[in-house]
């Protein structure tokens, strides 16, 4: 398939006129036709013809100077403002909203020449790790379509696995793409806070959102964020730090890489499959020169509880503006958990209870950073797990509102601190489902963990294999 | 601070705070729901934070401002600033009576 | 016998006249739209996924308001979220200043014989008919004549919101949103509860209004919306009624008598300072200065009423209601206002320097006091003149050109005569240029001059035609001269200049 091709072969074969951009794209949407139903990865399709037309197009411009994302399709989780198309965030409350703008990221992969063909199912205002509050339907795990694909990134996860389109931008806030790229089998980046702009980003909250690449490679992700980084006019939380060439520092080289492994986070609670991937690819970065160095972060308990208080309470005042009034549905329409997190949020910040709560999570929040900041001084990079189970059944995580947050116990510390995480493939159950690992570094490392990931994968082919469900006719 | 117990007046006055009507079944369901989440995420009350200063922002930036010019090219048309609403009228965007002010 | 005081905390909210918007760059110009929702983006129609970048020279405008107010300027100040919801406010969260404002402190020094008070023997003094009847009451102010300090609380910066419109539509009431007003620069201006009549808050609001002016940082226009106020009203029971025989009179207070009182001898006990009353109103919908003084005298008047019955005012807000003139309570919008504040999240805090505050200082235009002051000494203008000069900065530079353009053109016109001209003829300085209306003046006193000998010829006809005067003003009533002059100035229908006339015709009479 077209689609096994990181993106560098695709926009190296469409130069060299191997095939075109119409092939990409009609390939795409062979595999919608197959098992979009069935994985309900889309909540918004792109009419085939326009996106074929757009193709043709794209194949009719090409010069040796357009960039490398030149008629390469892409899909956006449904979070991402798109002029003219549909743009709901997986809620009813915006059903039928039709935005009068583009996100930034958007805009930048257009100028590219990148071709959207959906708008993807997500959890709703990103409130879940499952891709199940949503108003859409649950996505369902191309490995297992009676599991859940992970969130609330999920809808642009499936797609990249079942091959229904070359990349994806995600949006992680406390896990969102590095949960369903290790529950689908892709490699997802959430960068550090404010290295891609959120302009026209749905927000979740505020401080914690980050806009990032999903692709089936490292390296595919190092070539998407060398386009979307940079600082932004209409996002002040923008970083004015420079963007590295991300793709030209993909040495393949990790040789005196110190890799840490923080005991808390390998502790009771764990499924066993999992720490047992994560041990062998452990064992693999030292085999390809890295140093292990044990170490402790005893804030670990704590990752939970702070996520949990400021992110609702951030959400709670980002999610006020939808009061049906200048567009969108009625404040009915969210969903129970939304509705519960909007007044957790609301309870945290609430006179008599803002110092017990929101006040003491971003005090909390302090001591995280100091703690991120002492573990990466004695390492370069640590490595963690991404979710404490394979992907659960669907209706699983749902029954259970606490259970459902305790999900997130791997995933919910980086978002506050900012730093940069790489999820990456890293191994299958005995019942072939995805395992993924994350590997955090500092603040702006996104190029030493892109190398540590593109040097993995040149030695592992995890990121390689394919959901049974792409063999069936 | 020991593990809240929500209350139906406890969580109708959240609910009122956050312009979320609820039905008295929802109530009762949330009202648990806070008190078993708010309760689990109060572990954090044990931290020693004496003297640490909060953390509202991540990027360390200051200072970020726009110059004073008029960015014609973001601004809308009345037709589409009022393109999604449900009510409209004469380039007005539409509720029914607010009896205030 | 009761005494009151007023006590009044103004709340002012200024819209600046940036370009563009406060967190975007919409235009900025509500009042004069054509139409509605027009100059609107996904920010500050808060659209999903859109965020906020503050306006730098709305930021600077607001140090320099700052700074002419005599205020501290925050160092290190950040903006904070304050949610609630409301049809106008498209993000559910209006972008604040909570903890940490741009400013902090100041004053405004008003001339004061602001004192308000009701006597029982002249109750017409007293606005509102509710008072009228009630002529018990004795009410003091303040009773300095130096100036009075009204000390500004803080300054900060926030933004605008949308403006909502009642209407019928399709037989049903509904209210109309415009947006084109949302998101603009606004400052806020809290002082402290120091202004103690309607007089004073009229003198405080028309002073800050000056100042607001000379910075050119806003219309500040009433009618327009750019400038809107709320005051804080309570009233002060002052001393308690000791026994029926106990009089006390603001005007004599030494003939206070009585045990309680003969403590604090001849001044009547004054309270703890510090000490407010329990409650307050917030008046809302004042749309002039002088709607500003009736709402707090009606409102103070309805307050003394209540406290007379031994009760307390309720703690709300009202609405002014002009054509009726009284106050009437609003209906309570949510049951507490718990604004959750909490830091911005989408907009880095601001950190300023000694140095660029300095800077800033610099560009601040000479202000009115200052400019009155300069204007007494400079040109030798009376206080009063030199007020009303100054009085907006528009013409005080208008004034300030013609004075020079005088001294250029060797002119003989005086600067005090030129004064008179602008004051007395109300010019209007928007349509005169400083050499077209020299000229005028100039040309005018001209005409005014009459030849000699048509001068003396009138002078001597009219001495002739009064022997009687001519003889009084002989035996010594030299006052009596000026009635000649009038005759003549008469006979000249209005020519001529009283001061040669007069020389002319002391030497004709001698």
């Amino acid at each position: 398939m077209l689609l096994d091709k990181t993106i560098s072969e695709l926009a190296a074969g469409l130069r060299k006129k191997e095939f075109s951009s119409v092939d990409i794209v009609t390939e795409c949407y062979d595999a919608i036709e197959k098992h979009g139903k069935e994985l309900n990865a889309f909540i918004t399709v792109i009419d085939n013809t326009t996106a074929l037309t757009y193709a043709q197009k794209k194949d009719n411009e090409r010069t040796e100077n357009t960039s490398p994302l030149h008629g390469i399709p892409f899909v956006l989780k449904d979070a991402y403002i798109t002029q003219r198309i549909r743009t709901t965030s997986a809620s009813n409350v915006l059903k039928n909203y039709i935005p009068q703008y583009n996100a930034t990221v958007y805009q930048k992969l257009l100028d590219a020449g990148a071709i959207l063909i959906g708008k993807m199912n997500m959890d709703a205002w990103g409130h879940g790790g499952s891709t199940e509050n949503t108003d859409f339907g649950p996505a369902k795990n191309p490995w297992d379509t009676t599991r859940v694909a992970g969130g609330s990134s999920g809808g642009p996860a499936i797609a990249i696995a079942a091959r229904m389109s070359a990349f994806a931008i995600g949006e992680d806030t406390g896990g969102s793409i590095r949960n369903p790229a290790a529950w689908c089998n892709i490699t997802g980046l959430k960068v550090t806070y404010g290295r891609v702009s959120r302009y026209g980003t749905i927000a979740y909250a505020s401080s914690f959102d980050t806009v990032g690449p999903m692709a089936r490679t490292a390296e595919d992700c190092a070539l998407l964020l060398e386009l979307v980084a940079g600082q932004d006019p209409y996002d002040a939380t923008s970083s004015p730090h420079k963007v590295p060439k991300y793709t030209q520092k993909l040495t393949g080289n990790i040789e005196g890489i110190k890799v840490g492994i923080p005991k808390e986070f390998f502790g009771q609670g764990l499924d066993s499959e999992i720490k047992k991937s994560i041990d062998i690819a452990a064992k693999k970065f030292e085999s390809m020169g890295a140093k292990l160095i044990e170490l402790s972060m005893p804030m670990f308990d704590y990752g939970l509880p702070v996520y949990y208080l400021i992110g609702p309470s951030e959400t709670s005042s980002n999610l006020a503006r939808y009061d049906g009034i200048r567009y969108g549905q009625g404040r009915n329409q969210f969903t129970p958990e939304t509705m519960r997190r909007i007044m957790i949020g609301t309870y945290a910040l609430s006179a008599g209870y803002y110092d017990a709560y929101y006040k003491k999570a971003q005090q909390a929040r302090t001591l995280f950073i100091k703690e991120y900041e002492k573990a990466l001084s004695s390492c370069d990079v640590l490595l963690m797990p991404v979710n404490p189970t394979p992907p659960t059944k669907i209706g699983e995580l749902m029954s259970d509102p606490l259970a459902n947050l305790l999900a997130d116990v791997y995933t919910t510390s980086q978002n506050p601190v900012g730093v940069p995480s790489l999820a990456l493939p890293c191994g299958f159950t005995t019942t072939n489902l995805p395992i993924g690992m994350q590997l955090v570094g500092k603040m702006f490392s996104e190029d030493l963990l892109l190398n540590i990931g593109y040097a993995y994968q040149q030695e592992t082919d995890w990121h390689k294999r394919k959901p049974g469900i792409l063999e069936s006719p | 601070m020991a593990a809240k117990k929500f209350t139906i007046d406890d969580v109708k006055h959240i609910a009122q705070l956050a312009n979320l009507v609820l039905s008295d079944e929802q109530l009762q369901k949330i009202a648990e729901q806070l008190s078993s989440v708010i309760g689990y995420m109060s572990k954090i009350q044990a931290l020693d934070t004496k003297g640490v200063v909060e953390t509202s922002q991540v990027t360390g930036l200051e200072n970020v401002f726009r110059e004073d010019v008029v960015d014609e090219k973001r601004m809308l048309s009345q037709e589409s600033a009022l393109s999604n609403a449900k009510n409209t009228h004469s380039g007005y965007f539409v509720v029914d009576a607010v009896l205030e002010e | 016998m009761v005494t009151y005081k007023t006590i009044v905390g103004m709340e002012i909210h200024v819209e600046l006249k940036t370009k563009s918007k406060m967190f975007c760059g919409c235009k900025n110009d509500p009042f004069h739209a054509p139409k509605p929702n027009i100059y609107t983006c996904p920010v500050c129609l808060g659209l999903p996924g859109a965020l906020p970048v503050p306006n730098k020279k709305a930021v600077e405008w607001t140090i320099m308001l700052g700074l002419a107010l005599g205020s501290e300027i925050s160092l290190f100040s950040k903006f904070d979220r304050k949610n609630y919801f409301y049809p106008d406010l498209p993000k559910g969260y209006q972008i604040s200043q909570y903890d940490q404002p741009i400013a902090r402190g100041g004053k405004i020094v008003i001339a004061s014989e602001a004192k308000q008070s009701f006597s029982p023997r002249h109750p017409e003094l007293v606005s509102g008919s509710k008072i009228a009847s009630s002529s018990r009451f004795n009410l003091i102010g303040t009773s300095r004549n130096d100036g009075k300090t009204i000390r500004i609380h803080r300054v900060h910066l926030e933004e605008d919101t949308g403006k909502l419109i009642h209407s019928t539509v399709n037989g049903k009431k509904v209210s109309l949103i415009d947006f084109n007003r949302s998101g603009v620069p606004l400052v806020e201006i809290v002082t402290e509860p120091d202004i103690n009549s309607s007089e004073e808050a009229k003198a405080f609001l028309k002073k800050l209004h000056q100042i607001i002016r000379y910075l050119d940082i806003s219309d500040a226009d009433m009618e327009k919306g750019s400038m809107r106020l709320e005051p804080n009203i309570s009233v002060k029971i002052m001393s308690l009624r000791i026994n029926a025989k106990q009089s006390f009179s603001p005007r004599h207070p030494e003939l206070v008598s009585g045990s309680k009182i003969a403590s604090s001898s001849s001044t009547p006990r004054n309270d703890d300072e510090s000490e407010l009353p329990s409650y307050k109103v917030e008046v809302k919908n004042i749309n002039s200065f002088n709607f500003v003084k009736k709402a707090i005298d009606y409102e103070v008047g309805r307050q003394i009423e209540i406290l007379e019955a031994g009760e307390t005012p309720v703690q709300e807000t009202r609405g002014w209601e002009e054509k009726k003139g009284v106050t009437l309570p609003q209906r309570r919008k949510e049951a507490a206002h718990d604004y959750r504040y909490f830091p911005e999240p989408d907009i880095p805090p601001m950190r300023v320097t000694k140095d660029q505050i300095s800077e800033l200082r610099t560009k601040i235009p000479e202000l009115p006091d200052v400019k009155l002051a300069r204007f007494i000494k400079n040109y030798q203008l009376k206080p009063e003149d030199a007020a009303r000069l100054t009085d907006e900065v528009e013409l005080a530079n208008f004034f300030e050109k013609c004075a020079s353009q005088l001294s250029i053109i060797n002119s003989k016109l005086s600067i005090q005569s030129l004064a008179n001209w602008i004051i007395n003829k109300k010019v209007d300085y928007t349509k005169a240029s400083p050499e077209e209306l020299i000229k005028v003046i100039t040309a005018t006193k001209q005409v005014k001059q009459v030849d000699e000998v048509e001068l003396t010829r009138v002078i001597d006809q009219i001495i002739a035609a009064n022997p009687q005067p001519v003889a009084e003003y002989k035996k010594g009533k030299t006052g009596i001269i000026m009635f000649f002059v009038g005759q003549v100035k008469r006979e000249l229908k209005g020519r001529g200049d009283a001061v040669s006339i007069r020389k002319i015709l002391q030497e004709q009479l001698k």
